[in-house]
């Protein structure tokens, strides 16, 4: 990149692997039980799992795109990242306590509570796979963009040498620390992540008197778009159905959130449910005070680099924040935005393959194969395994899509939370009647409709931006399906419940209903 | 928490001293010690629990979500009502995405209190009705 320092920025990077590494094997353990591997014995307080919340869900996609976005469309890029903020309250006030009262490694524990255990187990990992693969291809083929980016790498084999050693590292952060190796990478690079926004943010301020109207007057002036760039609809007001798709991916976005496979498993790394609580609070703060500072960096690297040369910068609008870092701090600068930017990345990543692997080797292998009767530590041994083998598909999906256009794909891994988890989520913990035929519509009703909506989409087919281009199947106008594929998932799960002839386990649903309030029965304090 | 406040009541330790503590209400478990869920389900206490949750809970959830949801849907529909400025270079639209960081902020620190202050203590009443703390 233009007066980057490639060798400072591997250093800055290096570094942080090293020190990371080191850590994750001081803190894991070497015969760790299932509890160990997959929550940390439930010993992290609220205010460290908050943090490393933030850091499981902060991605490269929302430091580098968010601020970003705001550089180029402005208000409107703002507006996509208020969502992410606001999503926490349904974390805060539905998910958290009840799913750390009811369940103790995965989802599959919260869906299968009252349900046969095998199927729903089945179904909560096919959902919980497809998202984490789904939302790890996305990052995977962004750290080959970033390299591209900032290590001036540019060769398809240089990107895909890249692209390996993310998955490397992220899947001996794995192996060697387990969640709470994973853990503690998440609150360093969470903190590292934040200190960096805040202290850019301070400076851009004082550098404008700390006046907001100043950064964005002297913004609007380094745009082609003038004084709109401060309006809505610069990004999705061009027709009814930009809007429309619009508020199909808000609604995705601020149901989606509490639901993403990774930040459920997160909520079982504390003791209980005030520690849940706890940690959604602290959660809300990192994540409000990011996004603020990122509204501050986007319209101040207008502001100071110019819209013209955000554009024509490798890597268009996601090099905003890195060339705002090397304007204000030269290389060095640069070089430590790059290399936070890339722990993200991996961090994100690692906190992925986690989530993958305890739901196969929990709810597929010792509930599925085994029927619940598996050997705790061969349940570990095929976890591990299972993460071995979800690096090697990421590394090769990784490699395959970069770059394509695939940030829809973690739109996609949104909607899907929020269709095929939230629905059935809500169902079991509020709806007496909801039986396991209800939780199987649900899923795969959320879960297809989904997938099938996105693959007749723009987002795929018939569009100048698609994957291919080339040719047009889509019949479906929307890229964001959250629109459709969440009502009926809630309405699969409704008819499902109806058309079936079993009822609910009333004894079973008595003792959900008291747990996930209150915890007895769970053995949590 | 609410382990801190039940008397001592290791039986082994406890037989032969005289107390002057009532003898507290039955406990809501089956003949093995485990919890009986549905008469726990249906003791005023957890009642009163869910109706505190409920109170809370719903009425928040909806407000939020309307909120938010009609933030975006004015910033979609309504771009000249966003657009119209307030204060400088700052618009309606800014000044509400703004309040959309304030209100979910302070609706976090609000319920975070009203947990500790009106759910925690009748969690603690609900399952003082079990042998659980004891355990």
């Amino acid at each position: 990149m233009t007066g980057g320092n490639t060798a400072i920025n591997l250093g800055v990077f290096a570094v942080f692997v090293l020190i990371t590494l080191f850590v994750v094997y001081k803190v894991g353990s070497r015969n760790a039980s299932a509890s160990d591997y997959y929550a940390a014995g439930s010993s992290f307080t609220g205010a460290q799992n908050g943090i490393a919340l933030s850091g499981d869900f902060l991605s490269a996609a929302s430091f580098l795109g968010i601020s970003g976005s705001i550089a180029v469309n402005g208000y409107d890029g703002f507006l996509y990242s208020i969502g992410w903020v606001v999503s926490w309250l349904m974390g805060l006030m539905i998910i958290a306590e009840r799913l750390r009262n009811t369940g103790r490694f995965t989802l599959g524990d919260v869906l299968a509570f009252r349900m046969r255990q095998r199927p729903v187990r089945a179904a909560a990992a096919n959902v919980t796979l497809v998202i984490s693969l789904f939302y790890m291809i996305a990052q995977m083929a962004g750290a080959g963009a970033l390299m591209a980016l900032l290590l001036d790498v540019h060769t398809k084999g240089g990107q895909a040498v890249v692209i390996a050693v993310v998955g490397i590292v992220m899947v001996m952060y794995v192996l060697v620390g387990g969640m709470k190796g994973t853990t503690w990478v998440q609150i360093i690079k969470a903190v590292l992540l934040i200190l960096c926004v805040t202290l850019m943010t301070v400076f851009l301020l004082g550098k404008f008197g700390f006046s907001l109207s100043a950064i964005l007057e002297t913004a609007t002036r380094n745009t082609p778009l003038g004084p709109e760039l401060l309006e809505p609809g610069v990004r999705y007001g061009e027709s009814a159905l930009s809007r429309l798709d619009f508020i199909s991916l808000a609604l995705a976005l601020v149901l989606g959130t509490a639901s993403l496979p990774h930040v459920l498993m997160r909520f079982y790394t504390v003791p209980n449910a005030r520690e849940a609580r706890r940690s959604v609070v602290w959660a809300t703060w990192m994540m409000a005070t990011f996004y603020l500072c990122t509204l501050v960096i986007g319209f101040g690297a207008l502001a100071l680099v110019g819209s013209e040369t955000i554009q024509d910068a490798p890597g268009g609008e996601n090099s905003a924040a890195p060339l705002l870092a090397f304007r204000v701090g030269g290389a060095v600068l640069l070089g430590i935005v790059c290399a936070v930017a890339f722990a993200t990345i991996l961090a994100v990543v690692a906190g992925l393959t986690l989530t993958a692997s305890a739901s196969f080797a929990h709810d597929v292998y010792a509930n599925v194969i085994k029927r619940g009767a598996a050997d705790p530590r061969s349940e570990v041994r095929v976890a591990r395994l299972t993460a071995v083998a979800v690096g090697l598909l990421a590394i090769a999906g990784g490699i395959a899509a970069n770059g394509q256009n695939v940030a829809f794909l973690v739109a996609l891994a949104f909607a899907l939370a929020a269709s095929a988890n939230l629905s059935t989520i809500i169902y079991s913990m509020f709806w007496k009647r909801f039986n396991t035929n209800g939780t199987l519509w649900a899923i795969y009703g959320g879960l297809g409709s989904c997938v099938v909506l996105i693959a007749f989409s723009p987002a795929v087919s018939g569009a100048r931006t698609s994957i291919l281009p080339d040719v047009d199947f889509a019949w479906f106008p929307l890229g964001n399906p959250g629109l459709v594929s969440i009502p009926f998932s809630f309405l699969c799960g409704w008819l499902g419940t109806l058309l079936s002839k079993e009822t609910a386990d009333p004894a079973k649903q008595a003792e959900m209903e008291v747990r996930s309030l209150t915890g007895i029965g769970s053995g949590l304090r | 928490m609410a382990k801190a406040i039940l008397p001592p009541t290791d039986p082994g330790r406890a037989r032969g001293f005289a107390t002057f503590e009532e003898p507290g209400p039955p406990l809501l478990v089956d003949e093995a010690g485990r919890p009986d869920y549905a008469a726990i389900r249906d003791s005023a206490d957890f009642r009163e629990l869910r109706r505190r949750t409920a109170v809370f809970v719903l009425p928040a959830t909806l407000g939020f979500l309307a909120w938010y949801l009609g933030y975006v849907a004015l910033s979609a529909y309504l771009p000249e009502f966003m657009g119209a400025k307030v204060y400088g270079m700052i618009n309606v639209g800014m000044v509400f995405g703004l309040l959309q960081f304030v209100t979910t902020i302070g609706l976090t620190l609000l319920y975070s209190r009203y947990a500790r202050r009106r759910l925690d203590p009748q969690v603690a009443a609900v399952r003082a009705l079990t042998a659980e703390e004891r355990a």
